[in-house]
C-alpha cells in the first residue's frame, strides 16, 4: 500500500510534519474542552460570598475562548482539509 | 383398331425413335412436347397408354401422373415412365405415384416393344 | 420617542432591503458572477443562524437570571468548531459526496436509503423546532410591544397575537420566494444565504453596540463594569456543574444536529475549504456575541426597576436612557436574529417534510396512474415544499397561541435543543461506524424520541398539561420508577439534565445493540461503506456548483458502463447538438433522458433508469453513488461478458460448424443435382444413338430413313462430344489449370469471326453492330475472349424467341471500362432467374434446345475471371442482355 516516495528525505519530512500538524487540529477541541471543564472545581457560591467571583470567572471564560481561537486560526493554514488523508487515519 | 399411344417426350430424336418403334409393331402413336399442355391433349385424345418422360418443358413428368392418377378417366390408363436421370428415388417416386412402368434412358428398342405390349395385353 | 409607527416602517424598509439582497444575490449567482458568494465569510457569517432572537433577547435574560450559564449555549458549538476536524469535515465531505439534503437524508440515505428513518427524523425534527420557531414569533412580537408600550400605547394579547400572525406571513412569503425559487440538485439557495449573512452582520452589530454602550457609556469602562458584576446579584459562581457540562454537550451537539444548523453548515456549503476559516471564524462571532451579555445584564438589573423583563434588556437599556437610535438598531438586531433562524429553519424542515413524507405519498399514489414525467415530479415537490413552509410557520404559530406566548415557552429553548439531539448517537455512529444498521438507528432514534417526549417535552407544557401532576409524582398508573423526572427511581437530578442523560443513554445504547443484533441489506453496507470511507470515496477539490462537473460525473460514470470511446462519443455529439464544444453538454433532462437509454443499453433499462432517476428527481443518490454502482455493474458486466465471450466462442464453434454442415450439404446437393444433370446431358443423345443404330441394324427401311437415322447417330456423337469437351473445359477453367495466351489483335476481327462461327448474320439471327465502335486494339487470350463471343451469339440464336429474331452488338466505354453488350429482341430471362443463368447445368426453363448442355454462359463466367473482365446479366434492355467488360490490361489503342 505504501505509495512510490522519489527524494523520500524532504517529503517525508513534510508529511510528517502534515500529521503532527493534525494531531494539533484533533487536540485543539480537547484542550477547550478540558479548560472549561475547569470551572466544575470553582467554589460555589453561597450566601456568605465565599464563592468564585463571577467577575474572574468571565476573564478566564474568554481568555480561554481567544486562545482557542487564535489556536483555530493558526492551525487552520497549516492543514487543508482538501489534501489527501493519509492511510493510516482513513477510518478514524 | 390399332391400340393408342400417347408419348409425352420433348426430344425430338427420341420423339421418333420410338415412334418409329411402336407404330412398326403396329400401335398407333400420337406424340406431345410440352408438359404444361399434356394434360389437355390427354383428355381431348384418350389413350390406351401413355409413355411419359420425366423431365419436360412446363411441367415435371411426375406431377402430370399425378393428374393423371386422380382422374377417373385416366386413372386406370398403363402408364410408362422415361427418364434420363437415372437415379433410384426417381424410379422410387414414380411408381409410388402409379406408374406401371419405369424405364431408364438409354433404352433398347426391344425393351420398348415388350413393355408396351405387356402393359397392353394386361 | 420613537413612536410606533417609525419603528414599523423601519422594520418593513429593513425587510425590503433584505428582499433585494437576497435578489441581488440570486441574480449574480444565475449570472454565474457571484464568486463572492460562495466566500467562507458568507459560509461564517450563515452560520450565525445559530444565534437566534432567543440567544440574542435571552441570553441577558439568562445571565441576569442565572449568572454565566448562558455562555454555555456558545461554549459547545465553539468546541465543535474549533474541532471541525473531527467531525463537520467528515459531515461536510458526505454532505457533498451523497449530495445530502437534509439531516433526515443524510440518515435515510446512511441507512441504505431508508423511508422510514428519513420520516422518524423528520417527525422529531418538526415537533422538536416547532416551539422554537414560536419563540421566535413571540420574541419578535415582544419587542414590538416593547417599543408599543414605550410609546405610550401597550399592547394587549389580541395585538400581540396579530403581530405574530403579520411576522409568520411575512416569513412564509420570504422564505417561499427565496426558499422554492428553484429546485437546485444540490438545495443551495444563494439568495437567503446572502441574506442571512447581512442579518448576521446587523445582529453582531446592534449587540456590539449595546454592549459598548453599556460598557463605556454607562458603566465608564471595563474595569467599571467588573466591579459592576462584583456587586451585582450575579456576582458569586453558583454553576450547577451537571447542567454547565451537560449543556455544553446539548448545545454542541445541537449545533451539528439542528435541521437548520445542518443546512447551512452542510447542505449549503458550496466549498469544503470554507471550513477551515469558519473553524476559528465563528468561535469569534460567538465570544463577540457573548462578549456584552453580562455587563448589559449586570447594567439592566441595576438601572431597570425591579421587575422588568430582564429578556428585553436589550432593548430597554437604551430606551431608558433615551437612545432610541440605539434601541432602533437593537431591535433590527433581534428580528434579524428571529428572522434569519425561522426562515432557515422553515427551508430545512420542508425540504424534510417535502422529500421524505409528501413526495414518497405522492410517488406511491401515482404509481399506479402510469408513466412519471421529470417535470411533473420538480412541480409537486415544489408544491410541497411551499406547502411545508406554510404548514410549518403555521404549526409554529399554533404553538404560540396555544402556550399562551408566556414564560413557558422561554423554557422550550432547550428542551428544543435536546429533542434535536437525539439524532445525534445515529448521525455520529452512522459516518464513524460501519457496522451500524437501519434496525438499530430506527430503535435509538424512537427510543430517544419517546423518552425524551416523556422526560423534557411533555413536562415543558407545565405540570397537568400533558401530563397530570399524579403521574408526574407518582408515575404513569403509580408506575414510581417511571416517573418523567426521575426516571428508574433516581430523584434529585436536574430535570434538563435528567432527560438528556436518560435519553441520550437510552438511544446510544438501543441503537448499538440494535445494530450489533440486527444484519444489514446490502445497499446499506455500500452506503455504510461510503460514508464511514468517505475519504477514500471523493475528493474535497474545488466546489461543485456547475453543471459542467456534472456532466463530468456523468461522464465518468458513462465511460465505465459503455466503455470510454463510445461514452466520450454520445457526450461529444450531445455537446454539439446542444451547440458547445468538448464533450461536456450541459445536463438537460433531454440530455438526461438520451443518456439513460444509451446506458438502458448497457445494463438494461431499469437499472439505468434506477441509475438515472435520482439525478432527474433532483435528490437522492449522488453521482458517486452511481459511479460506485456502476463499478459493480461494470465489474458484473465484466463478468458476464467473459461469460458471454465464452459462451460465444462455443456459439461460434458451433455457428461455424453448422455453417459447414450446411455448406456441405448444399454442395453434396449440389453434387447429386449435377451428376443427375450430367446423367441426363449424356443419357439423352445417347438413347437417341442406341435407338437408331438398333434400327439401323435392324435393316427394313428404305436408303431416305436410313441416311438420316445414321444423320441423327451422327448428329448426337457431335452432341456428346461437344458436351464432353464443355465439361472438360469447365472443369480446367474452374480448377485455375488453363494456360492463358497472350495475343493482340482488334476487337472488330474478333466479333467477325465469333459472328461467322457462331453462324453468322443469317435471317435466323441478324446481327447489328457499329463497326466504327468495334475499332479497338486488344490483347489478351483471343481464342478464350472469342469463345465467349461465340456462346453469347449461339445463346442468342438458340433461345431468341423474337419473330424476328435479331441481336445488337454494341461497344462503350462504362465507367472507364470497355463493354461489350449483346442484346438481343427476344423476351429475355425474369429476374428472378438471371442470377442462375451463370450457374453449371442452369436451366431457366426446360425449353432447351438439343445441343445445349446448360454449361455456355458458366463457361463464360469462368473464363472472363480468368482474363481479368467479367460478364452480367444486363436487366431492362428489352431483351436477353449479356455485358463483357473487357480487362483495363487488355485495352492497347483505339485504333
Amino acid at each position: 500500500m505504501s505509495p512510490p516516495h522519489k527524494s523520500a528525505v524532504f517529503l517525508e519530512r513534510r508529511a510528517y510534519q502534515k500529521r503532527r500538524m493534525r494531531d494539533l487540529a484533533r487536540g485543539v477541541p480537547v484542550f477547550g474542552a478540558v479548560l472549561w471543564s475547569i470551572p466544575l472545581l470553582w467554589q460555589q457560591g453561597d450566601a456568605g460570598g465565599q464563592g468564585t467571583q463571577n467577575s474572574a470567572a468571565v476573564v478566564y471564560i474568554f481568555v480561554v475562548w481567544i486562545i482557542l481561537i487564535v489556536l483555530a486560526a493558526l492551525i487552520s493554514r497549516a492543514v487543508r482539509s482538501d489534501r489527501e488523508q493519509p492511510p493510516d487515519v482513513k477510518n478514524g | 383398331m390399332a391400340k393408342r399411344v400417347l408419348l409425352i417426350e420433348d426430344e425430338p430424336n427420341i420423339i421418333e425413335a420410338i415412334s418409329f418403334i411402336l407404330s412398326r409393331d403396329g400401335w398407333t402413336v400420337h406424340t406431345h412436347e410440352n408438359g404444361e399442355t399434356a394434360m389437355t391433349k390427354v383428355r381431348a385424345f384418350p389413350p390406351d397408354l401413355i409413355i411419359l418422360d420425366v423431365m419436360l418443358p412446363g411441367r415435371s413428368g411426375f406431377d402430370i401422373l399425378r393428374d393423371l392418377r386422380g382422374d377417373d378417366e385416366t386413372a386406370q390408363t398403363p402408364v410408362m415412365m422415361l427418364t434420363a436421370r437415372g437415379q433410384s428415388k426417381d424410379r422410387e417416386l414414380a411408381l409410388r405415384l402409379g406408374a406401371n412402368h419405369f424405364m431408364t434412358k438409354p433404352f433398347s428398342n426391344a425393351e420398348v416393344r415388350d413393355n408396351v405390349r405387356a402393359l397392353m395385353e394386361a | 420617542m420613537v413612536s410606533f409607527n417609525i419603528l414599523v416602517a423601519v422594520a418593513l424598509s429593513y425587510v425590503a432591503l433584505l428582499f433585494s439582497v437576497a435578489f441581488y444575490a440570486e441574480r449574480k449567482a444565475d449570472q454565474g458572477r457571484g464568486a463572492w458568494l460562495y466566500s467562507p465569510i458568507v459560509y461564517t457569517l450563515s452560520l450565525s443562524i445559530y444565534c437566534t432572537a432567543w440567544t440574542f433577547y435571552g441570553a441577558v435574560g439568562y445571565a441576569a437570571r442565572s449568572g454565566l450559564e448562558f455562555v454555555t449555549i456558545y461554549l459547545g458549538p465553539t468546541i465543535v468548531l474549533v474541532g471541525w476536524w473531527w467531525v463537520l469535515r467528515r459531515l461536510v465531505r458526505i454532505g457533498r459526496a451523497q449530495r445530502i439534503t437534509s439531516i433526515a437524508d443524510l440518515i435515510s440515505s446512511r441507512f441504505g436509503k431508508s423511508k422510514s428513518l428519513g420520516v422518524i427524523v423528520t417527525i422529531l425534527a418538526v415537533v422538536a423546532a416547532t416551539p422554537y420557531i414560536a419563540l421566535q414569533l413571540q420574541s419578535v412580537t415582544l419587542s414590538f410591544a416593547v417599543f408599543a408600550e414605550a410609546g405610550g400605547q401597550p399592547w394587549g394579547a389580541d395585538k400581540l397575537n396579530g403581530g405574530a400572525i403579520a411576522v409568520a406571513i411575512g416569513l412564509a412569503i420570504f422564505t417561499v420566494f427565496f426558499g422554492t425559487r428553484n429546485l437546485d440538485a444540490n438545495e443551495r439557495h444563494h439568495g437567503i444565504v446572502m441574506a442571512i449573512a447581512v442579518e448576521a452582520v446587523v445582529k453582531l452589530f446592534a449587540l456590539l453596540a449595546v454592549g459598548a454602550f453599556v460598557v463605556w457609556g454607562i458603566a465608564g469602562g471595563p474595569s467599571q463594569i467588573l466591579a459592576q458584576i462584583d456587586a451585582s446579584p450575579i456576582s458569586q459562581w453558583e454553576q450547577d456543574g451537571a447542567r454547565w457540562v451537560g449543556l455544553i454537550f446539548v448545545s454542541g451537539a445541537a449545533f451539528i444536529c439542528l435541521p437548520r444548523m445542518f443546512q447551512v453548515l452542510v447542505v449549503e456549503n458550496v466549498d469544503e475549504r470554507h471550513l477551515n476559516i469558519a473553524g476559528w471564524a465563528f468561535p469569534t462571532y460567538l465570544m463577540l456575541m457573548s462578549l456584552f451579555v453580562v455587563p448589559i445584564a449586570v447594567v439592566g438589573l441595576a438601572i431597570l426597576p425591579e421587575g422588568a423583563n430582564p429578556d428585553l434588556f436589550v432593548l430597554t437599556v437604551p430606551l431608558s436612557q433615551g437612545r432610541d437610535g440605539l434601541a432602533m438598531f437593537s431591535f433590527l438586531g433581534g428580528f434579524s436574529s428571529a428572522t434569519s433562524m425561522v426562515i432557515v429553519s422553515t427551508i430545512a424542515l420542508a425540504t424534510m417534510v417535502s422529500n421524505h413524507i409528501v413526495v414518497p405519498i405522492w410517488l406511491r399514489v401515482q404509481a399506479g396512474a402510469g408513466a412519471k414525467m421529470s417535470g411533473d415530479v420538480r412541480s409537486v415537490i415544489l408544491l410541497a415544499r411551499r406547502l411545508s413552509i406554510g404548514g410549518i410557520l403555521a404549526l409554529g404559530y399554533l404553538y404560540f397561541r396555544v402556550s399562551g406566548g408566556g414564560t413557558a415557552l422561554a423554557a422550550i429553548g432547550l428542551v428544543s435543543f435536546s429533542g434535536a439531539v437525539q439524532v445525534l448517537p445515529v448521525l455520529i455512529g452512522g459516518v464513524f461506524w460501519r457496522g451500524a444498521t437501519r434496525i438499530g438507528a430506527a430503535m435509538g432514534l424512537i427510543t430517544g424520541f419517546l423518552v425524551w417526549g416523556w422526560t423534557l417535552f411533555l413536562p415543558s407544557f407545565g405540570a397537568g398539561a400533558f401530563i397530570s401532576e399524579t403521574v408526574m409524582a407518582q408515575g404513569p398508573f403509580s408506575i414510581y420508577w417511571l416517573r418523567p423526572t426521575a426516571l428508574f427511581g433516581i430523584d434529585g437530578m436536574d430535570a434538563l439534565v435528567h432527560g438528556i442523560v436518560w435519553s441520550m443513554l437510552l438511544n446510544a445504547l438501543m441503537f448499538f445493540l440494535g445494530s450489533v443484533f440486527s444484519f444489514p441489506t446490502p445497499m446499506e453496507r455500500l452506503q455504510g461503506a461510503q460514508f464511514v470511507n468517505v475519504f477514500d470515496y471523493s475528493t474535497g477539490s474545488a466546489s461543485r456548483h456547475t453543471d459542467a462537473a456534472d456532466a463530468e460525473d456523468l461522464l465518468i460514470m458513462s465511460q465505465r458502463i459503455m466503455g470510454g470511446t463510445e461514452a466520450q462519443a454520445f457526450f461529444q455529439a450531445e455537446a454539439m447538438s446542444q451547440g458547445k464544444s468538448g464533450y461536456l453538454p450541459d445536463v438537460t433532462s433531454h440530455f438526461i433522458e438520451r443518456l439513460e437509454r444509451e446506458l438502458a443499453g448497457s445494463v438494461g433499462a431499469a437499472t439505468a433508469h434506477a441509475m438515472m432517476g435520482p439525478l432527474t428527481d433532483g435528490h437522492g443518490m449522488s453521482v458517486e453513488d452511481l459511479i460506485a454502482v456502476a463499478d459493480e455493474a461494470a465489474q458484473i458486466l465484466e463478468y458476464s461478458n467473459q461469460l458471454e465471450a465464452k459462451s460465444a466462442e462455443q456459439e461460434h464453434t458451433a455457428r461455424a460448424l453448422r455453417t459447414a454442415n450446411e455448406k456441405l450439404t448444399v454442395l453434396s446437393v449440389q453434387k447429386d443435382a449435377f451428376l443427375s444433370q450430367i446423367s441426363h446431358e449424356l443419357r439423352t443423345p445417347m438413347t437417341s444413338i442406341r435407338s437408331f443404330s438398333e434400327i439401323l441394324r435392324d435393316g427394313e427401311m428404305t436408303p431416305a430413313e436410313q441416311e438420316r437415322y445414321a444423320g441423327i447417330i451422327h448428329d448426337e456423337t457431335l452432341r456428346l462430344t461437344r458436351l464432353l469437351d464443355d465439361l472438360l473445359d469447365l472443369s480446367v477453367l474452374a480448377n485455375g489449370q488453363v494456360t492463358l495466351q497472350d495475343q493482340s489483335g482488334d476487337l472488330k476481327g474478333l466479333i467477325d469471326r465469333a459472328v461467322s462461327v457462331a453462324g453468322g448474320d443469317t435471317e435466323g439471327l441478324r446481327i447489328l453492330r457499329n463497326p466504327s465502335s468495334e475499332a479497338l486494339g486488344v490483347r489478351t487470350d483471343l481464342d478464350r475472349l472469342g469463345q465467349v463471343f461465340i456462346n453469347l451469339i449461339t445463346n442468342a440464336r438458340k433461345y431468341c424467341d423474337a419473330d424476328a429474331p435479331q441481336l445488337r452488338i454494341k461497344v462503350g466505354r462504362v465507367s472507364g471500362h470497355y463493354c461489350i453488350d449483346f442484346i438481343d429482341n427476344g423476351s429475355g430471362i425474369l429476374a428472378e432467374n438471371q442470377a442462375l443463368i451463370f450457374e453449371k447445368f442452369a436451366r431457366v426453363s426446360d425449353e432447351q434446345k438439343a445441343g445445349s448442355a446448360g454449361l455456355g454462359l458458366a463457361i463464360c463466367r469462368e473464363i472472363m475471371q480468368r482474363l481479368g473482365g467479367q460478364i452480367s446479366y444486363l436487366p431492362g434492355q428489352g431483351g436477353a442482355a449479356f455485358r463483357v467488360v473487357l480487362p483495363p490490361a487488355a485495352i492497347l489503342a483505339i485504333r
